[in-house]
């Protein structure tokens, strides 16, 4: 699956798409399909601070549960609850319907440290590659 | 893996791959004053015969004949040799924790039908496989509250059995949650007043015993109101769990902790037991210890597996939802054998016989001169009483007539100085019943 140009990524696999200072964030194709079958997510209530490089919430798949990191600071503006009922979404569609939460940003500029789609890809290439040596 | 003890040259290979030269060496970061520098104090070894001596030794101090009026959290119930019969069987009693789907479906089953009857019996949505006992239910009861909340104040009732709240304050002494003791009313219930001033949105749960330590038996509805209104959950806990056959399930609760010794396990000397904590669907990933399901295999038949195992230690590590990593599989087999022996209408019948007996047995006691009922709420299998003297110098006198005499309130509750807590279950018989009623009233009238 293509990794969206205009996104930006960390190395825990979560993807932000900034729209006017308001971040929506989700994990990686990649993070996905190490998962597995998603089955349950935990997801901050709206109005929830974040902070960059915290927990906020879990992803939970039939072989493991996996913390979810905030990429940048902010509040909490929506969440998608959609995914309680239908977590699959995660899986069939990482980077649109399988988003997890929305931030408004506190510090917008914080994002552009974050990888580039170009950087992720040699970033997760270089994982793959370490975790077949 | 072979279980044999390390060779000298094993444990050279281990001190030289941690570059320490000796054992005292290893242990050179322990204080002086902590080490033992002596044998341990152990009896030597002894033969078979001299084994088998002992133990017919220990046995025959067994207190046969006596009556007892005891209960305070363990109880005597009839138990069928049916149930010791099956679970000795060697498939349930000699394997350990085998949970592979592919060659454990009567454990899994036997899992899953103990989980159904303990949600049948709680009126809750989900049960687990079974916790260690009954105060370390309540215990997850609550941690299972902070986690859903969010918030780390507890309130717990004072009559919440005293070895639960132990248990409890030894959890939440280094865990950051607060624990406060509510008060019980004159009429030996939870002090509602008490609870309403208690109650802020800082609190995660209210943790009350029904029926409760005094055997009075709350009234569930306006504490899961109060207690929901300021956000929080309730708990109840149950040590008594026969109780369950005529009281109503206490559905208003958000968990439920128990102990299901009541069930077909033997007092013993305290255990073991099992514990069980059930709670609503929506609650269930909160849930502590490990679930059994019912599921469709690859051909379509019925099969039972372990469901959510991804919250459990092995998996999630520190961020399990307990340290618990086991169950108490067997005990929780005697009692699913044991219940699906008895039955609906025999877990009723033998309800109803401990509610009848017990309620003779305080209209005989309340007889004798000097011994007042302490609590004017509703009991179950067991009330309290206040004596005119001292209960632990009336137990001293009971027990040369054979009689074990009822729990001392003293011990646990300072205030409640001249108090006994009596039991009387199904086997108690009405002579029984009787020649207790006249020897406290011998010991009553015996000069001090």
């Amino acid at each position: 699956m293509a990794y969206p140009a205009n996104y930006r990524y960390t190395k825990e696999h979560e993807w932000v798409e900034v729209q006017g200072g308001v971040a929506a964030v989700g994990i990686t194709d990649y993070a996905q399909h190490e998962l597995g079958d998603v089955v349950f997510v935990e997801l901050p209530k709206v109005g929830a601070k974040v902070e960059t490089g915290k927990m906020f919430g879990t992803v939970e798949s039939v072989k493991a549960v996996s913390d979810i990191y905030a990429p940048a600071s902010g509040e909490v503006t929506e969440a998608n609850d959609v995914l309680h009922n239908a977590p699959e979404k995660i899986n069939t569609d990482p980077h649109g319907a399988g988003w997890l939460i929305k931030i408004k940003l506190s510090n917008p500029a914080e994002v552009a440290n974050l990888m580039d789609a170009a950087a992720y890809e040699a970033y997760i290439a270089s994982q793959s590659k370490e975790a077949s040596a | 893996m072979r279980y044999l003890p390390k060779s000298p040259a094993e444990r050279k290979e281990m001190l030289d791959a941690i570059g320490v030269k000796s054992i005292e060496q290893l242990f050179a970061g322990i204080p002086e004053r902590y080490r033992l520098r002596e044998a341990l104090k152990l009896p030597g070894p002894l033969s078979e015969a001299e084994v088998i001596d002992y133990f017919k030794a220990r046995a025959a101090e067994n207190s046969f004949g006596y009556t007892s009026f005891l209960g305070a959290g363990v109880y005597n119930h009839l138990r069928s040799v049916v149930t010791d019969a099956l679970i000795q069987r060697g498939e349930f009693l000699t394997s350990y924790t085998p949970y592979q789907a592919e060659i454990s479906q009567g454990t899994l089953q036997a899992i899953f039908e103990f989980q159904t009857l303990m949600c049948q019996l709680t009126g809750q949505e989900v049960a687990n496989a079974s916790m260690y006992d009954g105060s370390t239910a309540a215990t997850e009861a609550v941690l299972m509250a902070e986690r859903l909340t969010g918030r780390s104040r507890v309130l717990v009732a004072r009559s919440l059995h005293p070895e639960y709240r132990d248990v409890l304050k030894t959890y939440a002494k280094n865990s950051g949650l607060h624990v406060e003791e509510l008060p019980y009313a004159a009429n030996g219930t939870l002090d509602q007043k008490a609870l309403q001033s208690a109650l802020k949105n800082d609190v995660a749960v209210v943790l009350v015993q029904s029926p409760n330590f005094f055997g009075v038996i709350e009234s569930l509805a306006p504490l899961a109101e109060a207690a929901h209104a300021a956000g929080a959950l309730l708990a109840v806990a149950i040590t008594e769990a026969v109780s369950l056959g005529l009281l109503n399930p206490p559905s208003e609760a958000d968990i439920v902790a128990m102990e299901a010794q009541s069930f077909g396990l033997a007092p013993s000397y305290g255990g073991p037991f099992a514990g069980v904590v059930a709670s609503r669907e929506k609650f269930v990933r909160q849930m502590p210890g490990r679930l059994a399901g019912q599921t469709t295999d690859s051909e379509g038949h019925r099969g039972f597996c372990l469901t959510l195992a991804t919250r459990e230690q092995h998996i999630r590590r520190e961020k399990a939802t307990s340290n618990i990593c086991t169950n108490q599989a067997l005990c929780a087999l005697a009692a699913t054998v044991h219940l699906t022996l008895l039955g609906k209408e025999g877990l009723r019948e033998m309800a109803h016989q401990n509610l009848s007996k017990a309620h003779f047995a305080m209209a005989e006691l309340e007889k004798v001169p000097g011994v007042r009922r302490a609590f004017d709420a509703p009991f179950f299998n067991e009330f309290t009483i206040e004596l005119p003297r001292s209960v632990k110098l009336v137990n001293a006198y009971l027990l040369r007539e054979k009689i074990v005499g009822p729990f001392v309130l003293g011990t646990a509750y300072h205030e409640l100085t001249k108090h006994a807590l009596v039991c009387v279950t199904e086997t108690t018989s009405r002579a029984e019943i009787e020649r207790f009623a006249a020897a406290l009233r011998r010991a009553l009238e015996q000069p001090l």
